[in-house]
Parts: C-alpha cells; structure tokens; sequence
C-alpha cells in the first residue's frame, strides 16, 4: 500500500539484517541478490573457463585428465548458460528497474518474484551439489545429449534437475515482467511510451513463458531413462536420440535470446543517454524484438544440421536463421543512426555499447557462416562455433551486462566509481576477449574441434594466444569489479541523473525509496527518448 | 516526507493480474505436458502396432469412472465459484470439500489401477515388462510417466483448493476478494482438461 511513503530513507535503509534481505519482497532488494549471486557464479564460472585455456596452452595433458577436462567444461556451460547468463540481465536489471522505469513500485506478483529467486537459489545448490555427492559433475557437455546422458556414471541426473528448478525460476520471472508490463505501466504510459529495455523484457519474457516447459520436461524425460532404464533416448533400448536433441533445442535455441534480447534493450537504453539524441526508429527497435523472439522458435534445426534431418528442413531451417539476421541488423543499423550526429559523450557505459555493436556483430555475422548448410558441414563442432557463441553472448550480452552495470551503477548505489580506472578496465576487457576468442574463429576453420583436451600441434600458437588472451581478460574482470566496489563503499555522491537521461528511473533519488518515487514521476512528452537534438 | 499515491503499486489487490498470471502459467503447463504430446505422437507412429496391443490392458471402464469423476468436480467448482460470487460461502465451502473428494476418488482409482498393473509385472525393471517388446515398453513408460505426472497435478490442485477452503473460512477470500478461488479454479480446468486428452490417447485409441 502506498499511501504514505516515507521518501526519506532508500531502500537499504529501511530495514536491516540478512533476514529483511532474503524474504524481501521489495523488487530492488531481489535483483540485487540476483546481481550478488550472478556475479559469483560469474567469476565460478570464468575460473573454470581460466583451467580449460591453461590446459589447452600445449598439446597433450598439460593440468588436467581428459575426463576432468570434460567435467570442467560442461560444469561451465551449466554455470554460465543457467546460473549466470540467462538469469543476469533480466533478473537482476529487469527486477531493479523494470518497475522503476514503468513509474510503479514493484512488480505486479511481488511474492512469485520472492518465489523465483528461491527457485534459483536451490537450483544453483543442486548444481554446486554435483560437485560433492556422486560421481563428480557430469561430463556431457551443457546439452546432457542421449545417449551419452543416461549412460555416464557422473552425476549427470542432479545437473538436470538443476536446470529443471532454475527453468523455473525463470519461467516465474518472465511471467511476472508480462504481467507487470500489462498492469502496472504509469497512466499515460502507452505500449510505445515505454522505454525499449520493457519491450526487449516483454519479448524475452515471451520466450521464457514458451520455451522453458520444453526442456523442463525432456530433462525429466533424461531424470526417468536414468532411473528406470527405459529406452526414450538411447536407441539401444528403443529409444530416439534425434528426438531429444529436437526437444532440447526447442528450447535451447530460443534460449539464445533470452540471452540476447534483454542485452539489445540495455543497448536502446544507453546509445541515446550517451549521443543525446532521440533513439532512432523506436517502433523498429520494438517491432524487432518481438520479431526475433517469435522468428527465434523457428531455427532450433539449426544445431543439428549434421545429425540426421531430412533435405528440405535443412533448407528451411537454414532460410529461417538467415531471416532472424533481419530483426537483429534493423537494431545495429538504429543504434548506428541515433549516433550519428549525435553529442557523444564516451563514459563507460557508452564505450561497452560500442563494444557490445562490434562484438555482436562478429558473432552474429559468424553466425550466418554457421546457418550456410553447406559451410556448416565443415564447421560443425570446431572451435568456430565456440567462438561464435562466446562472441554473442560474452561480448555481447556479457558486454551488454557489464555497460548496464556501468550505467545504473550511480542510480543503485547512489556513488560513481572512478571513470578512469573503469575506462582502463573496458580497454584490458576488450583487448583480452578478442585476443581470447578470436583466435578460436581461425582454429575453427583450421578444422581444430570443440570438446577436446587435446589438440594437433599445429594448433598450438593460436591457441597460446587464445590462453594469454584469458589471462588478460582475467586482469581487466579483477579491474572493472575492484573499481565498482570502491566506488560502491567510498565513491562520490552521484545525484539524481548523473548521465543527463531521462527516462524515468533518473527522476528519483540515488538510491530509489523503497516506494521507487519520492515525487509523482513525470513522463516526458514525446515517449522516453525525445531529447532536444 | 512527500505524500503522494501511485496510482498502479504492484501492492495493490488487483485480480486481473493473478488471473493473468495464472493464464500464462496454465500455459506453460500445456506446453510441459505438449512435450510429453510430442514425444507420445513420435513413437505412437513408430510403434503403432505394439501401442495398440498394450491399450489392451488398460481397463476402459475405470478410465471412465475417472473421467466422469473429473469432469463433474470441475462443474463442482465452476459452481462454487458462483456461489462464492453470490455471497453464499457455506454453499461454496461444501462444494469445494466435494471437489476435493472427487480429487481423492480419482486418486484412489488410480491407485488401484496401477496396482493392478504392477501386479501382472508391467513396470519398469520387473520380469514381465523386461520381456515386452520396446514398442509395449514405451508404450507403458509413457502411461506412468504421463498419467503420473497428471495425479501430481492433481494433487497440487487439492492442495490449492484445500487452502482456498482455508481463506473462506478466514474471511480472506471473499466475494469482493474471489481470485484466489478463480485461479484455483482455472487450474483445476487444466488439470481435467489434460486428463480429457491422456484418456482418448491411452485408452480410446483403437
């Protein structure tokens, strides 16, 4: 009830202790337990990743067996696909500023959002719990493909459960966004007076709804072969592995952009608080996204263009992902247009945004190599995809992530960190992905494949590079986190609207009041972006 | 101290939001259960001939007691909710408990029905059901897993009801305050809805 706000104090403020903090239902207090514990799976998950680049600095066992090497690396799929990348932005940015933005004070189930988050946490138990009970991780690779999954002794069934719990953790949030998108907008606030991170939330929330049940149910469908040896995937006994890797894809690639969607819209929010402009084509950008997530469903036979499909849904498959370029480039070409000519003013924030265009656009450009039937046959399963994948999601989304951070980290803390130093840390960044990564496009097409401990020695300069690549990465993440932390604990005040934006989250206090507002929100004539250049 | 009211607080009561809710939940529920469709429709057409033969040995009639049981708790429960609507609380409170009852009949049919199943040795692992073959194996593995995923559902729908019975007589759910009874309610549709299509597909099918 928001009769009387006491404005006075923000929202960490208001009550303390570990209790008032884990069964809060206050939206802003849950996404940053989200931020918390996305971050630390985060670095759990890059540690990992860390051990496989030093393990595949020379040919031959260099730190690890090749058994350790496949439970390394699929704990750091489930990790970094599950526990950080599908969750990060939505649940921790969605949740703070999802209903900051639409002028309400929370979401519209605020105990389904307190019921998500404990879905997560109990999910990343069951995950980390693989790591002490059994017969170690499992060693599948993040896809759990039959028949290999119902045949291995590690502890492949806890894993899948982990993913079950955590799909719906996920499904639960996106429900409540839908909801909160429907009910709860500000009066005045139309469908396309809404800022474009809404929209990319309100598609991304679409895909959550509908996909998530589908893999939900097939890991059970793996949970059950394993326990009653039943032949529903393994063709030994009678069953189709085909099959499961249709319905784990169904999923799974739409998955692709909840992963991606949510990034584009912090994107939307940043590229027009940077160039002063109004974004250019809102309804395009909206439309888009919505077009991405329905045209997405549609592509999942895509993965599986070398296991066994007929000619003509290769070749539908392939047109269908060459369609979804479509949405994705109108977005770069907007995001392009609202900079041109614009005042840029390069803070952090803005900087990853740049990266995030460059970045996206090699993976989504090697993502066309990929979707070409006849290129893909060579491709399949080398280190170009690997590297495809690591350029959308982590220098995309994980860049998308890191600017959002950038961005609201003086509306959430109320402090600014050093910009220089954070500057520092985005140049160590980007120098160390692409020195990370795009030595693995090459190795790719050389034909290295992906999954392996090992490797022929000619491969082995590149991936040298690759591995100092990781290491320097490292030292811009250990950077960037050290810079916000300070500046969390001993930064300068920021003020209200530190970036001179002004969308709605930029009206209240830094940090927000519990209620959100300490005055009525005011909507700016001419939809969120109408700035006066 | 400002003083000023958001118009639309994620606080507020407001039905049409979990009834949203619940839609969009119920959908999710269709496409959980729409996986297990798929996977029933591949090897249906696979192995159509031993799928056939094992729906022999499910028994029609009791899946038609159950199915005439869930079809009446679900008017059972549209009626409680007019009646909830109307202000006659005891009415609805008796028509729940009557709901519930049906739950549980329905459980107790199904419980009787897989015993009898268990016993002639048609379950995972068991001498009989080790000597099908896969198309009849599948066939009964899918009957488990589907139909007992359904009574799971079912029992998760009493639950709600039973708390639903809880909140009228607490005088927390109301005429004026009715969405926890709806919601209730459009789950429990659901859950008899997927049971109208596991009956034709295990048992009707000829």
């Amino acid at each position: 009830m928001s009769e009387s706000l006491s404005t006075d104090l923000n929202f960490f403020q208001v009550k303390k202790g570990i209790i008032s903090w884990l069964f809060s239902l206050d939206h802003k207090r849950i996404g940053l337990m989200y931020l918390y514990a996305i971050i630390s799976f985060f670095l759990v998950g890059v540690t990992l990743g860390l051990l496989m680049r030093l393990e595949l600095i020379a040919p031959g066992e260099t730190i690890m067996k090749a058994k350790t090497y496949n439970q390394t690396f699929t704990l750091h799929g489930v990790i970094m696909i599950f526990l950080f990348i599908i969750p990060s932005i939505p649940a921790i940015f969605g949740n703070f500023f999802l209903p900051i933005m639409l002028g309400t004070d929370d979401v519209a189930l605020p105990k389904l959002n307190l019921l998500s988050w404990w879905l997560y946490v109990i999910g990343a138990l069951f995950a980390l719990s693989t790591l002490v009970f059994g017969d170690g991780p499992a060693d599948t690779g993040w896809t759990f493909y039959a028949p290999y999954s119902v045949q291995t002794n590690t502890n492949v069934t806890m894993s899948v459960m982990a993913a079950f719990i955590l799909g719906f953790s996920s499904i639960l949030t996106g429900l409540n966004f839908i909801v909160t998108i429907h009910r709860l907008r500000a009066p005045g606030m139309g469908w396309f007076q809404m800022p474009l991170f809404a929209w990319s939330l309100y598609a991304t929330s679409w895909i959550q709804l509908l996909a998530t049940p589908i893999i939900g149910i097939t890991l059970l469908m793996i949970v059950a072969e394993r326990a009653f040896g039943v032949g529903l995937f393994d063709p030994a006994i009678g069953g189709d592995p085909i099959l499961y890797q249709h319905l784990f894809w169904i999923y799974s690639h739409p998955a692709v952009y909840i992963m991606a969607l949510p990034a584009m819209g912090i994107i939307s929010e940043i590229i027009p608080t940077f160039a002063k402009r109004s974004i250019f084509g809102y309804k395009a950008i909206a439309y888009s996204s919505m077009a991405i997530a329905f045209v997405g469903y549609f592509v999942w036979g895509h993965h599986m263009f070398t296991s066994g499909m007929s000619g003509s849904a290769r070749i539908i498959f392939s047109v269908l992902t060459f369609m979804v370029a479509i949405p994705t480039a109108i977005k770069v070409f907007n995001w392009v247009a609202t900079m041109y000519k614009g005042s840029i003013d390069l803070q952090p924030p803005m900087l990853y945004a740049m990266a995030f265009i460059f970045q996206f656009m090699i993976g989504g450009l090697t993502g066309l190599v990929l979707a070409a039937l006849a290129a893909d046959i060579h491709l399949h399963d080398t280190y170009f995809v690997v590297g495809h994948f690591h350029y959308v999601m982590f220098g995309g989304t994980g860049f998308a992530m890191f600017g959002g951070m950038h961005y609201w980290f003086p509306k959430i803390w109320g402090r600014m960190y050093n910009i220089k130093i954070a500057k520092f840390a985005f140049a160590l960044l980007v120098l160390g992905f692409n020195m990370l990564y795009f030595p693995m496009l090459i190795l790719g097409l050389m034909g290295m494949p992906r999954r392996y401990y090992d490797y022929l020695p000619q491969f082995t300069d590149l991936n040298v590079l690759s591995t100092v690549g990781s290491w320097i990465l490292a030292i811009g993440l250990i950077t960037m986190l050290v810079n916000l932390i300070n500046g969390m604990r001993k930064g300068a005040p920021a003020g209200r609207n530190p970036w001179g934006s002004i969308s709605l989250e930029w009206q209240t206090k830094s940090p927000p009041p519990l209620e959100n507002f300490d005055k009525q929100p005011e909507l700016n004539e001419g939809g969120p972006y109408n700035y006066k250049n | 101290m400002a003083h000023f009211v958001l118009p639309n607080s994620g606080h507020n009561y407001d039905p049409e939001s979990s009834k949203l809710g619940m839609w969009l939940f119920l959908f999710t529920e269709i496409l959980l259960f729409g996986g297990l469709f798929i996977v029933y429709f591949v090897y249906r057409t696979i192995n159509s001939d031993a799928f056939l033969r094992a729906s022999y040995e499910l028994n029609i009639t009791m899946g038609t007691i159950n199915t005439i049981i869930l079809i009446t708790s679900s008017m059972t429960v549209a009626m409680a909710i007019t009646a909830l609507q109307k202000g006659k609380e005891k009415f609805a409170i008796n028509l729940l408990w009557i709901t519930l009852l049906f739950a549980i009949a329905f459980l107790i049919n199904k419980y009787f029905e897989w015993s009898i199943k268990i016993e002639h040795g048609i379950f995972p692992g068991m001498e009989h059901y080790n000597g099908l073959e896969t198309g009849q194996k599948l066939y009964f593995f899918l009957y488990y897993f589907m139909t007992g995923l359904h009574a799971l559902h079912i029992i998760v729908g009493a639950i709600f009801i039973g708390f639903v019975i809880k909140g009228i007589q607490e005088g927390n759910v109301t005429a004026d305050r009715i969405s926890l009874l709806e919601n209730s309610g459009l789950y429990w549709h659901l859950v008899d809805l997927i049971w109208i299509y596991l009956f034709p597909l295990f048992y009707l099918i000829n």
